[in-house]
């Protein structure tokens, strides 16, 4: 039997929606996971168009993604010179109008550097590149990026990143635990937060977190990477899944 | 003008790098050592021979240092010809 890419014994059965959804996915100069925003999307039976770094126009979208990769080769910063670029603006106006945008490894450090998230992505405490399976244990599923996803699920997804050590300061770590802004941390296979399961020493084993307002997210693990169990998961579909059951549902 | 600009990580933020080059010192057998810390070091050249200061404060605060994790100075110096 081969698994051919159109997935259509792996997608999800989602109840029938009258509206097919419109994601934009940015590319900068350096990003890698594009492609693969582009494809999770279509397993979902969804539409996924590329949004060039200089675009100033989105048109009418749905959501954003923010890929990861190696925008502008990490200079200066990781996501510094990237969270710069023309469309970095029209992203941020259509967060400021409630619009759902998510970022993954770059695209979470992008969103950092832009403002967008609180805190700030640093270099991995162990000082290496981690690229391999973790466990994510979901701290609440009362965000679209989490609503199908009850409290306490663990997904399966890969990390791919040498800057993923997630620090903010106790104040601002303060007020996201009562925004209930965490959203996902790194936990062993059976849910548990323990050191050994954090891959890059982020503070409270934070592997995910969203925006005040909640329609903003950003994690450093591939849920994008995670949605065929021909390449090793589909449990990053579950993350997709909560996006578009909240764009279906308010539609 | 040239503006010289240091930046290094907060004294909250854990500096593994730094940690690091602590060790690889005190394996290397430099005596002594009590820290290390690992930043990043800019030169601009600017026109004229005043420091505009707050205009590279500006510059700093928004985007050659994140103000989350970095701390900075400028230190100024000028140019050798007139």
């Amino acid at each position: 039997m081969t698994d051919t890419l159109q997935v259509s014994n792996d997608s999800p059965s989602h109840k029938s929606s009258s509206k097919q959804l419109q994601f934009g996915v940015v590319q900068f100069p350096g990003s890698n996971s594009d492609q693969d925003c582009i494809h999770a999307v279509e397993t979902m039976g969804h539409r996924a168009g590329y949004l060039w770094h200089k675009e100033t126009q989105l048109g009418n979208l749905d959501a954003i993604l923010v890929p990861g990769g190696f925008s502008y080769g990490d200079y200066l910063r990781a996501g510094a010179i990237a969270r710069l670029s023309p469309v970095m603006k029209a992203v941020a106006d259509f967060a400021e109008n409630g619009g759902l945008v998510l970022g993954i490894c770059n695209g979470f450090q992008i969103l950092c550097e832009a403002g967008l998230l609180p805190g700030a992505l640093i270099r991995n405490r162990s000082l290496q590149f981690r690229s391999e399976f973790v466990h994510l244990r979901v701290v609440h599923d009362q965000s679209p990026f989490t609503s199908q996803t009850p409290e306490g699920t663990l997904l399966r997804v890969p990390i791919a990143h040498g800057e993923g050590c997630y620090f903010a300061d106790q104040e601002t770590l303060q007020e996201m635990k009562a925004n209930r802004q965490i959203l996902w941390q790194y936990a062993t296979a059976d849910g548990a937060l323990e050191d050994h399961a954090n891959p890059n020493g982020s503070v409270e084993h934070i592997a995910g977190i969203c925006s005040k307002h909640g329609n903003v997210a950003g994690l450093m693990p591939h849920p994008e990477r995670a949605c065929q169990n021909l390449i090793g998961s589909q449990d990053g579909q579950r993350l997709f899944s909560g996006i578009v059951d909240h764009l279906t549902q308010s539609s | 003008m040239k503006a010289k600009i240091i930046i290094t990580p907060k004294k909250a933020v854990l500096d593994p790098q730094g940690q690091a080059v602590l060790n690889a010192l005190e394996h290397m057998g430099y005596e002594g050592v009590q820290t290390a810390h690992v930043g990043r070091y800019l030169e601009l050249e600017l026109a004229g021979n005043e420091p505009c200061t707050s205009q590279i404060e500006e510059a700093c605060e928004r985007f050659l240092s994140n103000p989350v994790i970095e701390d900075y100075r400028i230190e100024w110096e000028e140019n050798a010809e007139g």
